[in-house]
């Protein structure tokens, strides 16, 4: 069961809302609601589901209603109808005092222009949550020193927020919410005001405080490039409405219109996406016991001019065309003295990473799964692809023909179905498959 | 000639009859509530008058240093002071002193609980500024009449007719003090479960503190100033003094009576205004 449930959550702005919610929910749009009756659409029919331990993005530009979303969760804005079901509990139903107690136990916030008290030392700012709580003053003490120090400001406690510069007033912020030990933490846009390069610092600690701490997190941001560096998943929402919803992956190899097109326009994608999606699959490998001739006669049906050799999962090198045809004329029994040593990467690595090594070396690349085994060979023709920003097309013409791509044939010793790195990508692989006839 | 609609006499006679019949039954009721009050006003009177001139001095400068954190200053402040007693004003500028602190004190302990009612709830505040505007532009002598007769000549009378003038500043700008907090430092407050008796302690007011110590710094302002009104019905003190230099046309009690008022205004506002800089400077963001 997910952590947090949001079940068609719509609300409208104005005097009474209730009046033309009915019509809202039979498809008003929200031009035809304001010019009718002065009210805002904020949102329209939300429902997501957030997992324990993740990190779920909520994306979309000014008005677009992602900050009306995220107050919802601990009511700082009262919806108009719908549900949030925070461990099963909804919390739209707590009285007063049930959600002041929901907020300091079981939510806490971080927020875009930090909200710090300007009259309390740095000390009690982190301390506040308990404070308000009813913790006593030398444990909340004890409690906010600690989780200062986790946020890296061990020494500025009796400083005052105007004396600290913004990344740092961000990081009491952060601390704060730790400090109370609540499960899930919300983001609201938590790190735009800073300047990019305290960004990228406080991204890198915030996901190492997640690698360790495994709250729920739920993060608003108008940066696609903070969305895919720190989501699980992303919602990306438009005019109050939610108009596509996935992992990073998902958005960024198929978004579903030109709204979420034009947000991915500016990203970097070889810094998002990897080695992995690069791939393709493997549908012939040899091994090392393979005749020369058998794999003489697989390479020449495919028209291949090398393939991957198999040392059980693990890549134990490259068989090239010519080399494989002398072996068959000096009729060696195996392939195995014939094996070549062959570049491989990482899944993980970057995609700019990649480029490199392939702008240095025409020589192929094998990529393999975080332990070592072999998933299948890097194609040129994707890597290029992937990083242009036009989205993806079917490609038929494949690198000038230059580099070979994988075999492609349905051998039933395939590393690669064995291997789930890429089982997201159903829809991509297909296309792997074509570049990978052309060569 | 303008039609005469509503026949003014008996609008006067009406309000007459109206303010007759409360001096007749409600008189004793009122000044027996205003006991207290006049019992620790003269307290205080006499305090001040009798404790020794350098001690009231001494006091001033640690005040003045308590507030602003600064020597120069706070011997600057005693200084006035001394010059007070040197012009021969020192009773006269005691007895208003206590008057002053007495007024002041009544529209703070008034006019911020008013302040933040207002700030809580519109419809209070949209009743509320139209009576403080009435309050600040009716000329004070119209409700000293009524105030007089039913409370008689004397202290208590110049200090409800100092109040009635003096508050508003002070309601004013606690209203508008609370109103500018910043909302995310609110909303973050909210955000952690804070009651809303937590959110006004802890984050509302504090916030608002510089605002509301300029209003306090303005109702004392306006205190003073109204020092020679209050001497008319029977208040004592350096407003008296310049009452008796118009009557006799004595200049030059006049105006040193004048300048006695001066100095304590400058007294109050300095330390005031001080306080309100001191946490404004350390709260800035």
């Amino acid at each position: 069961m997910s952590k947090i449930e949001v079940r068609n959550i719509y609300k409208i702005f104005g005097k009474h809302p209730e009046k033309w919610l009915e019509a809202v929910k039979q498809g008003m749009s929200k031009e035809e609601l304001l010019a009718k009756s002065q009210h805002t659409l904020g949102l329209k029919d939300i429902s997501l589901s957030i997992e324990e331990g993740s990190i779920y993005v909520i994306m979309g530009l000014s008005g677009s209603g992602k900050s009306t979303l995220i107050r919802h969760f601990n009511r700082l804005i009262e919806p108009t109808s719908g549900q949030i079901l925070v461990d099963g509990t909804d919390v739209t139903q707590l009285g007063k005092k049930e959600l002041e107690k929901f907020r300091q136990k079981t939510m806490s916030m971080v927020f875009q222009r930090f909200g710090l008290l300007p009259h309390k030392t740095t000390l009690e700012n982190a301390a506040y949550g308990l404070n308000v709580q009813g913790v006593g003053k030398a444990k909340a003490q004890e409690t906010a020193r600690y989780w200062l120090e986790q946020v890296g400001l061990a020494g500025f406690e009796n400083q005052y927020p105007n004396q600290l510069s913004g990344g740092m007033q961000q990081r009491v912020g952060l601390a704060r919410a730790l400090a109370t030990d609540a499960e899930i933490l919300l983001m609201d846009e938590a790190f735009s005001a800073l300047d990019p390069l305290i960004r990228r610092e406080m991204q890198n600690q915030l996901l190492e405080l997640q690698s360790r701490l495994n709250k729920t997190i739920v993060f608003i941001t108008h940066d696609l490039d903070e969305a895919l560096r720190l989501g699980n998943r992303i919602a990306i929402l438009k005019d109050g409405e939610l108009i596509q919803e996935g992992t990073p992956e998902d958005i960024l190899l198929s978004p579903n219109n030109e709204y979420v097109e034009a947000f991915l326009q500016d990203v970097n994608r070889s810094k998002i996406l990897n080695a992995g999606h690069a791939v393709n699959k493997t549908r012939l490998a040899l091994t090392m016991r393979t005749r020369p001739a058998l794999a003489l006669e697989r390479m020449k049906q495919y028209d291949y001019q090398f393939a991957p050799v198999l040392d059980g999962n693990l890549i134990a090198g490259i068989l090239h065309l010519s080399d494989t045809e002398q072996a068959v004329r000096s009729g060696l029994r195996d392939i195995s003295s014939l094996v070549k040593d062959i570049i491989s990467v990482p899944a993980s690595t970057g995609l700019d990473a990649v480029l490199t090594h392939m702008l240095q070396s025409d020589q192929p690349v094998a990529v393999t799964d975080e332990n070592d085994e072999f998933i299948g060979m890097m194609s040129r023709a994707k890597v290029v692809e992937l990083v242009t920003t036009d989205t993806p097309s079917t490609d038929n013409g494949n690198g000038a023909g230059s580099d070979p791509e994988n075999p492609d044939s349905a051998s039933d010793d395939n590393p690669a179905e064995k291997s789930a790195n890429t089982t997201d990508h159903t829809d991509n692989s297909s296309q792997a498959d074509d570049t990978g006839k052309s060569a | 000639m303008f039609p005469e609609i509503i026949s003014s006499r008996s609008v006067r006679d009406s309000i007459d009859g109206f303010v007759d019949y409360l001096v007749m039954n409600y008189a004793d009721g009122l000044n027996s509530m205003s006991e207290p009050i006049l019992a620790a006003l003269v307290w205080l009177e006499q305090l001040l008058r009798n404790a020794p001139w350098w001690s009231i001095i001494i006091l001033t400068m640690l005040l003045a240093y308590g507030m602003s954190r600064r020597i120069a200053f706070s011997f600057g402040m005693g200084a006035m002071l001394f010059l007070l007693g040197a012009m021969g004003l020192w009773d006269a500028g005691m007895q208003t002193l206590s008057l002053m602190i007495m007024a002041t004190g009544l529209s703070i302990i008034i006019g911020i609980p008013m302040g933040i009612l207002m700030s809580k709830f519109n419809r209070f505040r949209s009743v509320m500024l139209p009576v403080l505007d009435v309050m600040q532009t009716m000329p004070s002598f119209v409700y000293l009449i009524p105030v007089v007769m039913l409370f008689g000549l004397g202290k208590i009378p110049a200090i409800i007719a100092t109040v009635i003038y003096a508050v508003p500043p002070v309601i004013r700008l606690t209203d508008l003090g609370i109103r500018l907090v910043d909302a995310e430092v609110l909303e973050a407050s909210r955000a952690f479960g804070a009651s809303s008796t937590q959110q006004l302690f802890g984050v509302q007011i504090p916030l608002a503190l510089p605002n509301i110590m300029a209003g306090i710094n303005q109702t004392t302002m306006m205190a003073l100033s109204m020092v020679v009104i209050a001497s008319m019905i029977g208040a004592r003190g350096l407003g008296y003094e310049v009452l008796l230099g118009i009557n006799r046309l004595e200049v030059g009690r006049g105006l040193l009576a004048g300048l006695g008022i001066v100095i304590l205004a400058v007294i109050f506002d300095r330390i005031t205004q001080s306080y309100g800089k001191r946490k404004q400077i350390r709260g800035a963001r």
